[in-house]
């Protein structure tokens, strides 16, 4: 057993470049969709990479709840480095919520063997960002979230949490979830030789049954949240365009104050 | 219509450049046509992500990949960002194949480790001031002297010539009897030799991103260890690698007049003429319509070239209709995808006048469309 296992939670999330829509039972419609590992968790994965080549012994497991598809998300991340993945894919958890998706990452992460969990700072695309505080309750370790800096030594991880008006200097003891911003350091490309590697790396499948998990604990039924409605945004409208007569950055300026932006 | 050359990992790797080039690439272009030229530290970077080491062989640090198809997906992903990196598209497509074919132990201990991790990069100076068609009528000379050869002469339109740390220099160290063809060498000229001296960057019409120099031989010293391939023989050498060079830029000129009809399409939806869209008029859609066409069929010829060059059938023939074709056809494209632009397409924040005047040297680089006629007919044996 590799002395420090990593867990990284990585999610794939629609392409936000692409129009989006919602399915009849109000969830995002993810058929035709282009997905990609969300952007932020490349920031997790690059931390935990950092973490691996500095020390001897380490192994760094990405693991995700989604969709076939989602098969992607890991496999950029395993190309960009990691060494194993965990795919958790069950038809029972289309429309899980947040309570949802971290109780099944909670059993997928017992399951592999975890001293350190990296989490991104929040999904591009439900970005709530509370999915790693959650999951340390589950799990029942430390957190420390939202950090731009952090180092494992001794089985502490050290780190630096940025704010708006103070930097935090925070420490915990292993095991424990931490998530990191996108202040953390860029994320590598995945290179040409990481890619053909990255084919050979074991993928582990699991399913609801394989984590002991009831379909009823999980999916839309089981959901806190319930979307009531939904509507699609409606399209852009011109703005508004004002002709300088000489008075435009008078003009402009009563705007801004008129909508209270200045 | 959909391609067939591409598998999972090839899709995964265009990925990944496409991701670079978004980030790396894109942002910098106005910043490097104003210097003329792209940083040599880039290379560094694309070498990190594998580029420079595909073909390299696996014991000097490359992927040791024999197939094109990934270099295809390089020059493709630079085209559709509708940038364009010439220095590096001449090391990989146009000299690194001379390193892989004819360079010996020595010199690939010597040299591929730094084409792998991109601390080396390398031009090709065939062309002089007095001669470019007509290659067999240079004039640069290598005279054996003991060890070393001494090498006179001037060279010009060397692309990545102000960046590159090599130069394989094609130079007269012979003479048999009437043949011109023969009495030809490859001397490869290392940075920091004494009498190699870089002449201007050159003011292109286009492709600004990229340096072409003027480059001065006055008694350099090259040592014998640095002939690649045999004394006298570079004529043969040099034909050996056309067809890969010049479907190179067959593939740099679809690429970049795809991305022009994607500029066209995005423009003309937004535009409004006389209360319309641009793109409700029927002859922007017949316009937008035969230019995808034309794409479709230069592409089909493309990418059957590409496998025909993976397979080893591609002739130098063959890849003289490619690149004629596709540079003819990109010439079109591109013209017309401006012309949508109206006035916005003749100002230079508009990428489309970028590629407007990045693809006329298509037509006459790496052969001229007139020489891949001559090449062609010459196959019809008339
Ligand atoms: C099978 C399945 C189907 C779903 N279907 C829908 C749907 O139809 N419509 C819909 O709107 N939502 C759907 N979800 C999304 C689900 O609601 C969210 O994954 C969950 O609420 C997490 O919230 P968040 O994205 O806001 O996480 P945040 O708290 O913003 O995420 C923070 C971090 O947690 C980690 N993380 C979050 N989610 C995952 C994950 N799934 N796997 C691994 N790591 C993760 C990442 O490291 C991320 O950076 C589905 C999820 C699953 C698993
Ligand atoms: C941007 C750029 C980058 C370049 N990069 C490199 C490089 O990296 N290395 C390098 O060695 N060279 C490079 N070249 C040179 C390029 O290959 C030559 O410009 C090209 O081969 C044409 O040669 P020329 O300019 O001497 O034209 P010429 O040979 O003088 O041709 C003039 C005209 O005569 C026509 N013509 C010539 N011969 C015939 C014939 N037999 N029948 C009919 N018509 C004919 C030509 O088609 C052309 O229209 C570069 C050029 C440019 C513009």
């Amino acid at each position: 057993m590799k002395t420090l296992r990593i867990v990284v939670c990585v999610k794939y999330v629609p392409d936000a470049t692409c129009d989006r829509r919602f399915a009849d039972d109000l969830t995002v419609d993810r058929d035709d969709l282009d997905g990609l590992l969300s952007e932020l968790d490349e920031y997790a994965v690059e931390q935990a990479l950092q973490i691996k080549e500095a020390v001897d012994d380490a192994e760094v497991t990405v693991v995700t709840v989604g969709p076939e598809d989602a098969l992607g998300a890991l496999s950029k991340a395993l190309s960009m480095g990691g060494d194993k993945a965990v795919h958790v894919e069950d038809d029972d958890l289309h429309g899980s919520d947040v309570l949802g998706t971290s109780s099944v990452l909670a059993r997928a992460i017992e399951h592999t063997g975890y001293d350190l969990v990296l989490c991104g700072m929040a999904s591009t695309d439900g970005g709530m960002g509370v999915l790693p505080s959650i999951l340390a309750e589950r799990l029942g370790v430390p957190q420390l979230t939202q950090l731009s800096e952090l180092t494992v030594k001794d089985g502490v991880v050290t780190a630096r949490r940025d704010g708006d008006l103070a930097s935090e200097q925070l420490r915990a003891s292993l095991p424990a979830v931490v998530s990191v911003t996108d202040r953390s350091g860029e994320a590598r490309y995945p290179s040409f030789k990481g890619i053909m590697a990255a084919k050979k790396k074991p993928v582990e499948t699991l399913d609801l049954s394989d984590l002991g998990i009831a379909a009823d604990e999980v999916g839309l039924a089981a959901a806190w949240t319930k979307v009531d409605e939904a509507a699609q945004r409606p399209p852009r409208t011109v703005g508004t365009i004002l002709a300088d007569d000489g008075s435009g950055g008078r003009q402009l300026a009563d705007f801004l104050a008129g909508r209270r932006l200045v | 219509m959909e391609r067939n050359l591409f598998d999972e990992e090839h899709d995964a790797f265009r990925a990944t450049v496409r991701q670079f080039m978004a980030k790396e690439v894109v942002p910098h272009m106005p910043e490097w046509e104003a210097a003329g030229m792209a940083p040599r530290e880039l290379f560094k970077k694309t070498a990190q992500i594998g580029i420079n080491g595909l073909q390299v062989p696996e014991e000097f640090g490359g992927a040791g990949v024999d197939s094109f198809l990934f270099n295809t997906i390089v020059f493709e992903e630079i085209g559709y960002a509708a940038a364009s990196l010439g220095g590096l598209q001449v090391h990989l497509n146009t000299v690194l194949p001379y390193f892989l074919e004819y360079a010996n132990d020595e010199q690939k201990a010597r040299w591929f480790p730094g084409f792998a991790d991109g601390d080396l990069v390398a031009s090709i100076a065939m062309t002089e001031p007095g001669t470019g068609s007509d290659l067999a009528g240079m004039t640069t000379t290598a005279v054996r002297d003991g060890d070393d050869y001494i090498l006179n002469g001037a060279k010009t339109f060397i692309t990545g010539g102000i960046n590159a740390d090599l130069v394989i220099v094609v130079a007269r160290t012979g003479r048999d009897g009437e043949d011109r063809r023969k009495g030809l060498s490859l001397l490869v000229v290392e940075s920091g030799m004494e009498g190699f001296v870089r002449g201007r960057n050159l003011d292109k019409l286009g492709l600004k991103s990229s340096d072409t120099a003027e480059l001065l031989f006055d008694h350099v010293r090259v040592p014998a260890r640095n002939v690649l391939g045999t004394e006298g023989g570079a004529f043969a050498l040099l034909t050996s690698n056309l067809a890969q060079e010049r479907l190179s830029i067959a593939i740099t000129a679809q690429a970049t007049a795809t991305a022009a009809l994607n500029l066209a399409i995005d423009y003309v939806r937004q535009r409004k003429v006389f209360g319309r869209r641009v793109a409700d008029f029927q002859n922007t859609k017949f316009v937008l319509a035969d230019c995808a066409t034309e794409l479709e069929a230069a592409q089909a010829l493309v990418d059957r070239a590409v496998t025909g060059l993976d397979a080893g059938t591609l002739t130098p023939a063959d890849a003289a209709k490619v690149k004629l074709f596709a540079t003819e056809t990109q010439a079109r494209v591109v013209d017309r995808c401006l012309q949508l632009h109206g006035g916005y397409g003749y100002m230079r924040e508009y990428p489309i006048s970028r590629l407007y005047a990045d693809a006329r040297v298509t037509r006459i680089f790496g052969g001229t469309s007139e020489v891949m006629k001559s090449v062609i007919s010459k196959s019809l044996a008339l």
